[in-house]
């Protein structure tokens, strides 16, 4: 995420270095670097314009500060710009309605159905809440089966009206409906629209006076380019929408939109989507943002991530055994199969702080682990708990079992005797990141 | 009119329609930056710049405009503003020149293979389904017999959208379940269009970030078992790119074209987009033929990519 951006800035920053004061003349250079990089990553040419001539401001104004290298201070200024325009904190929905009512619009292709299943889920298991999705697009073919195929996913129920063409009165009647089977959220899907079109964009604005929302998301794709502040004026200027959704933020663009929608249209970036899956949509958290465009990392995401994938009590038993040294490879396994669910192994090294530039060409192989997986599944459960008995003909038929050579074998028990150590030496379990360093991953 | 070839009136017509914001965005910026100019001038530059980027024509391609025009500036002291429009016509007809195909006929394929294979891939959303329908549809229209291989097992309800296409265009559509193996389906509807001696199969696929290593492997292992039945399928790769997408077209065009060897462009969505610019920009950057352009969601919204007449229409002559 963001990559190019950050790296780019990293450069901008670089010409400055040397350089005991920022003055107009060492300063027209960078900033000419950060609008270009700005504009690379699809942030609205006017967006662009405004902000480098802010930053030029701020750090023209605070030229006398000699304490800090000029680089280190245009970081800050650009970092605390860039938190500005995206909105300073994050944004809660609003769900104070007996049902409360959600409803998504936006362009074609954005992602609004997926977004509309995984919001669901989200309040759902977050939130407590019973919601009832509506399947509000009746245009795209087969677009009423996506969403039903998402709400068995999740275990939703979702309101169809079998051949209905009057998206408006579908809603309506989900109310209703919501309100005899006691569901309190009624998110309500759209089709895709272009704001250009008259006929389309009065159906939604009819749709909006009929069911009165509480809640009006506008779902983007995070790819878009110059264009989407034009289209999110648009949205708003018919909807007054109370939040943006940006979605497909697992790709590698630069997300330039997220900077500019948020100044041009005044509305908080509310929650971004991050993968295919049901519980990839994340809360949109802009300082955080700001720090990973810059590539001072996302730490507090990571710690997160890795907060819901770990279990407690699982841990403690393992801290139990690695002081005994009885870390076995079933821990080491478990251990494997916790890192993978956490997500793909690039994006959690991006998330930490300094990692974004280094890993940048490294091409990690998210099937890294299968080797290792395999190796291990070719053990008996005995070899597993008791690796000490590794001799050379159980490696061999480990070998022939998991479809490896018996050196990448040895390899593999090797570095698990080293991790052991070094747990060892520890003494307690808490730290992931050295157990990371002694996998094999990335490389091929 | 002449200048269009196999383009008939009717289409131009609809192309024009399709692209009517991009032409009056272009030119109302254009008019707006000549407008009591009477010389070319930095400041005409500047905002020939600004016009260029926000049609997403990318940074760089934006500058290689730029300096070119520049450089006839400086070459022609005599350049008025108002001729600024023919000339930016000249340079961004010549960019596409470098690299499109030779105006692509309409919709023909290669008498030589048969079945002639197409595997359509892109990221999510782009409208890849979409474009096989209307794909589909021409080719029929041009009494080709087509099959559909439903490779999408992966989206929710993506087979029965694409079976829904099926029913329209009226042509066979072979599918599997969803979450069954998008190879095997491509096998199945190659041994299904081989049997029944179709000209045409059209391979959807799951939409996929071009980021995600296994995603973009998988592609490579449906090719290779498409080749177990027809050995130099498939013919064509197409890649489909949403025409209001940003700067992450290049990076999507890059990163598709080196795992799977894409041969041609489709372009779409470039109706309600004020953009059609990253035509130009992707144009500029790849050496892949933009050959579809999708300006609407009727059936008969995809044409072969034509660029004079894209041109032309961009400027509104």
């Amino acid at each position: 995420m963001f990559e190019n951006l950050s790296e780019r800035l990293e450069r901008s920053f670089k010409i400055l270095k040397g350089q005991g004061t920022i003055t107009e003349i060492n300063v027209a250079e960078t900033l000419k670097d950060i609008r270009r990089a700005l504009l690379d990553a699809d942030v609205n040419f006017k967006t662009a314009k405004t902000f480098t001539e802010t930053v030029k401001d701020e750090a023209l104004g605070q030229n006398v500060l000699t304490a800090v290298k000029p680089q280190q201070m245009m970081v800050k200024i650009v970092h605390d710009e860039l938190t500005k325009l995206m909105g300073g904190s994050s944004t809660d929905i609003n769900l104070d309605g007996k049902p409360a009512v959600i409803l998504i619009a936006g362009l074609q292709g954005s992602g609004k159905t997926t977004f509309t299943g995984k919001l669901a889920n989200l309040l759902k298991s977050k939130r407590s809440k019973n919601p009832l999705l509506v399947a509000g697009d009746v245009y795209r073919p087969a677009a009423i089966n996506q969403l039903q195929v998402l709400g068995e996913q999740i275990g939703v129920p979702v309101y169809t009206e079998e051949g209905s063409k009057d998206p408006v009165k579908i809603a309506k009647d989900a109310i209703k409906q919501a309100k005899q089977n006691g569901n309190d959220l009624v998110i309500v899907d759209t089709a895709g629209r272009l704001a250009v079109d008259e006929e389309m964009m009065k159906e939604i604005t009819a749709i909006k006076n009929a069911v009165k929302p509480h809640e009006i998301l506008f779902v983007v794709d995070s790819m878009t380019g110059q264009d989407a502040v034009n289209t999110a004026k648009e949205f708003n200027d018919r909807l007054d929408f109370d939040g943006v959704v940006l979605t497909k933020l697992d790709g590698d663009t630069r997300g330039g939109a997220a900077l500019s929608i948020r100044s041009v249209v005044n509305k908080p970036i509310k929650f971004v989507g991050t993968g295919e899956k049901m519980d990839a949509l994340d809360v949109f958290h802009p300082n955080r943002m700001a720090d990973r465009i810059l590539g001072m990392g996302d730490i507090v995401s990571l710690v997160e991530r890795a907060q819901e994938q770990f279990d407690a009590e699982e841990a403690q038993k393992l801290q139990k055994k690695i002081a005994k040294n009885q870390f076995s490879f079933n821990d080491f396994l478990s251990q494997i199969q916790q890192i993978k669910k956490m997500g793909s192994l690039k994006d959690l090294a991006g998330m930490i702080p300094g990692m974004g530039k280094a890993i940048k060409d490294m091409d990690f192989d998210d099937d890294a682990f299968k080797e290792v997986e395999a190796i291990i599944y070719s053990m008996t459960p005995d070899e597993r708990e008791n690796p000490a008995i590794l001799n050379g003909s159980r490696r061999k038929r480990i070998a022939a079992g998991s479809g490896s050579s018996i050196q990448e074998v040895n390899r593999l028990i090797k570095q698990f005797e080293d991790t052991r150590k070094v747990m060892k030496m520890m003494g307690k379990g808490k730290n992931l990141s050295k157990m990371m360093a002694n996998l094999p991953m990335g490389g091929r | 009119m002449g200048l269009f070839g196999s383009f008939s009136r009717d289409k131009k017509e609809r192309l024009d329609q399709g692209l009517s914001k991009t032409k009056e965005s272009v030119l109302k910026k254009l008019t707006r930056v000549v407008v009591g100019k009477s010389k070319v001038d930095d400041d005409v530059l500047d905002e020939l710049e600004e016009v260029l980027i926000t049609s997403d024509v990318g940074v760089d391609t934006t500058l290689k405009i730029i300096e070119r025009i520049e450089k006839r500036v400086a070459k022609d002291k005599f350049i008025n503003a108002s001729e600024l429009d023919k000339i930016l016509k000249e340079e961004i007809t010549a960019l596409l020149a470098e690299n499109a195909l030779n105006s692509s006929a309409d919709f023909e394929i290669p008498q030589q293979s048969k079945p002639y294979v197409i595997m359509v891939v892109g990221v999510n959303g782009v409208g890849k389904t979409t474009t096989i329908g209307k794909l589909a549809h021409k080719f029929k229209s041009s009494g080709k017999k087509v099959v559909l291989g439903a490779g999408d097992t992966f989206r929710a309800a993506a087979i029965d959208q694409l079976e829904i296409w099926a029913q329209r265009v009226d042509v066979p559509l072979i599918k599997q379940k969803m979450g069954s193996d998008p190879a095997s389906v491509a096998y199945d509807a190659l041994s299904s269009a081989k049997a029944t001696d179709a000209d045409v199969v059209i391979i959807d696929t799951a939409g996929r970030l071009h980021n995600k290593i296994n995603l973009m492997n998988e592609l490579t292992k449906i090719k290779n078992v498409m080749q177990k039945v027809v050995p130099d399928a498939p013919h064509e790769i197409l890649l489909v790119l949403d025409g209001s997408t940003g700067q992450n077209a290049f990076e999507q065009a890059k990163q598709f074209t080196l795992a799977t060897e894409v041969n041609a462009l489709a372009i779409t969505k470039l109706d309600g987009t004020a953009k059609g610019g990253v035509v130009i920009g992707v144009s500029d950057q790849f050496k892949v033929p933009v050959k579809y352009i999708g300006i609407g969601e009727g059936m008969d919204d995809l044409q072969p990519f034509n660029r004079e007449a894209f041109v032309d229409s961009l400027f509104g002559n």
